[in-house]
């Protein structure tokens, strides 16, 4: 793939993307799960179960979902502060997470990371990283590793738009093609850093051009698709696997929700939100296509749905009843 | 046994854990090809190969941030920041990635990850090649912080810090890589190998990470000191005539309180030395703990000789260095306090 590939080469709207009934039943169910489990984390939120920082991934769940249907077992994950969609997609129990963010001794950090700052071992999730963009170069680490024991595994490294503009990024970049290490940038483009648009912050609004100076590949990706998300990430992890280099991946996306709890959203009208939500829906689009391919009929979602609801309300109500950690894990688990 | 330079002792340790553990890389800025500016990696691209021992963009941030990820990911870097100035960029790295993983973990990651940096001044370097950013480093939990004063204690100590599970900051003053200086810049230098502490041996060896040692044994004044500083203690005791203990910490943080502790409580005095400037130093944190720990044994002020609140200057380096008459005139003063 050229190192400049045009915006036309992107995966639009295709119905030219085909899945099975299974693959596309289990990006449904799974996209769900992160919508229904970052709702229940706003309502815990409102009601004061959880504090601080809390960054919902509503409007996403196509990224996460797609990209992690080309991992294999093995392949790391890191990403910044908005991760609970992540976690998720990779596997990690939702009651674990949900009781992180209420700061409870059964949350995957004994509460001790919170919303930004958790990680599994088991699942090969290195984090939930809360400094913007700080993330990148340990995913270049990663994939180095995984060269220097020549086995066959991707780090995937996700950051925002706003991380972009980061110096680290760039300094990160270039070693991860200097040393043509098994690297994927996946830039999730929400097209807000915070209050910030794209267009208020980034001198080039390409942001898979990121890696141009370097000689790296990317594409910009219909990041509210999970198929095209998945032909995308399925022709980048190819690239790295085989020993190119690194590829980024630039999915368009959207999130629906403040940048975190606090955010009067000054920044966008109501009615570009609710454009997006209408007409641009990830699960909607993913039922579109299931109900297109009569793989499923409205009821059965239905189904679909009340599981989901009834996996996420079990970790809410473990979240509330998990105690909190024990004053000595303070100092647990660290250096003095 | 062999005599050699504190170059060569911190050469020596890195050869010994790149030959006996395969997950140990060495890289930084002209570390591979070039062999440090230092001359520190000299060798060691050509012995254990390129994968193993190579250079690094000039991005300390990137440089740090890579090599945390390598560790989380089963390699045990160790990296050299060319100059202890130039770690700014990588603070971030250090400070709230490095240093947290294992807390923020549930103590499921760890970071073996050791950063090389050469320290202090001596050299001329001015303001940007001069720095002794150790206490920027003590002030983070979940690192430690490691300054040898000689060639013995070096190697042992690279060696236990490129083993230890945890981030390690491995300050190397850089005026003594070539010899034991004790301060007085005007007479000639006095090389490792007339030196007890050049004696090096050969293979595998540890010292203990937060653990200090009396350099000297003293009944009158305790003197806390590392790196340089250990041997203008020296020189300042002996041209004072001052009966000091004096203690070289070899590790800040953790800190070997016990040490500290039974020897103020035996001299009831007690002068700390560092180069680096003195407003928030490593020595406020000295002072407080003798203080806190020791107060009623204490017959004097616990006293601070540093250098100066200036950037380091470069035409009146002499001037800000704390040398054996800053130091002597202290432990003088802390002989005459009642």
């Amino acid at each position: 793939m050229p190192a400049d590939a045009s915006a036309e080469a992107s995966h639009s709207l295709n119905s030219n993307l085909k899945a099975s009934k299974e693959e596309l039943l289990k990006y449904y169910r799974d996209m769900l799960l992160i919508r229904r489990f970052e709702e229940k984390a706003g309502q815990l939120y409102g009601m004061g179960h959880i504090g601080g920082f809390c960054h919902l991934y509503i409007g996403q769940e196509a990224v996460v979902v797609g990209v992690e249907a080309v991992k294999r077992k093995g392949d790391q994950v890191i990403t910044g502060y908005r991760d609970h969609g992540h976690m998720l997609a990779c596997g990690m129990d939702p009651k674990g997470v949900m009781a992180e963010l209420t700061g409870r001794e059964g949350g995957y950090s004994k509460g001790k990371g919170g919303s930004m700052h958790m990680f599994s071992k088991e699942e090969e999730f290195y984090g939930g990283h809360g400094i913007v963009g700080a993330q990148v170069p340990l995913g270049v680490g990663l994939a180095f590793a995984n060269r220097y024991r020549e086995e066959k595994k991707v780090s995937f490294t996700y950051f925002g738009d706003g991380a972009s503009n980061q110096g680290q990024i760039f300094e990160a970049m270039n070693m991860a093609q200097l040393w043509k290490l098994p690297a994927v940038f996946v830039i999730e483009n929400n097209q807000y850093a915070m209050g910030t648009s794209v267009t208020r912050s980034h001198s080039e609004t390409h942001l898979y051009r990121r890696g141009a100076s370097f000689g790296i590949p990317g594409v910009e990706v219909d990041g509210m698709d999970v198929l095209a998300v998945r032909e995308a990430a399925r022709d980048a992890v190819e690239h790295a696997r085989s020993g190119e280099g690194p590829f980024i991946l630039e999915m368009k996306t959207y999130r629906y929700r403040g940048h975190s709890m606090s955010d009067p959203a000054k920044y966008r009208s109501r009615e570009e939100v609710d454009e997006v939500r209408a007409h641009n829906d990830p699960i909607k689009r993913c039922e579109q296509r299931i109900i297109d391919a009569d793989f499923a009929d409205a009821t059965a979602l239905k189904t679909i749905d009340k599981e989901i609801k009834e996996i996420v309300l079990k970790s809410a109500d473990f979240a509330m009843k998990s105690p909190e950690p024990a004053l000595a894990e303070l100092y647990t688990d660290v250096v003095i | 046994m062999a005599r050699m330079t504190m170059i060569e002792a911190i050469r020596d340790a890195m050869d010994v854990v790149m030959s006996v553990n395969e997950n140990v890389v060495v890289f930084g800025e002209d570390v591979g090809y070039f062999g440090g500016v230092f001359r520190c990696t000299q060798s060691l691209q050509e012995k254990h190969g390129k994968h193993r021992c190579f250079d690094a963009p000039i991005n300390e941030s990137g440089i740090v941030g890579t090599a945390i990820g390598m560790a989380v990911n089963g390699l045990r870097p160790c990296v050299e920041i060319q100059f202890a100035d130039y770690m700014y960029p990588a603070y971030d790295q250090i400070s709230q990635e490095a240093s947290r993983i294992r807390y923020r973990s549930n103590g499921e990651f760890t970071v073996p990850m050791t950063v090389r940096m050469p320290t202090g001044g001596g050299i001329f370097g001015g303001q940007t090649h001069s720095q002794s950013p150790e206490a920027l480093f003590t002030h983070i939990c979940g690192i430690k912080t490691v300054v040898p004063s000689n060639p013995y204690d070096a190697k042992g100590l690279l060696i236990a810090a490129i083993e230890d599970d945890d981030p390690v900051i491995f300050l190397e003053p850089k005026r003594l890589y070539n010899g034991p200086f004790d301060g007085h810049h005007d007479r000639p230098i006095i090389p490792w190998s007339k030196h007890p502490l050049g004696e090096t041996p050969d293979g595998h060896y540890t010292v203990p990470l937060g653990k200090a040692v009396i350099r000297r044994v003293g009944q009158d004044v305790t003197v806390l000191a590392y790196g340089t500083m250990v041997h203008v203690a020296e020189a300042a005791t002996e041209e004072t005539g001052v009966d000091a203990e004096i203690i070289d910490l070899r590790t800040l943080a953790p800190l070997d309180l016990d040490t500290i502790e039974e020897s103020v409580r035996k001299t009831g005095r007690c002068v700390v030395v560092h180069e680096a400037t003195r407003t928030s130093g490593y020595g406020a944190e000295l002072s407080a703990i003798v203080q806190e720990n020791c107060f009623y044994a204490l017959e004097a002020p616990v006293t601070r000789v540093t250098g100066w609140d200036t950037p380091y200057p470069h035409a009146q380096e002499w001037a800000y260095f704390p040398g054996p008459a800053r130091v002597g005139a202290a432990l003088k003063r802390v002989m005459e306090a009642s």
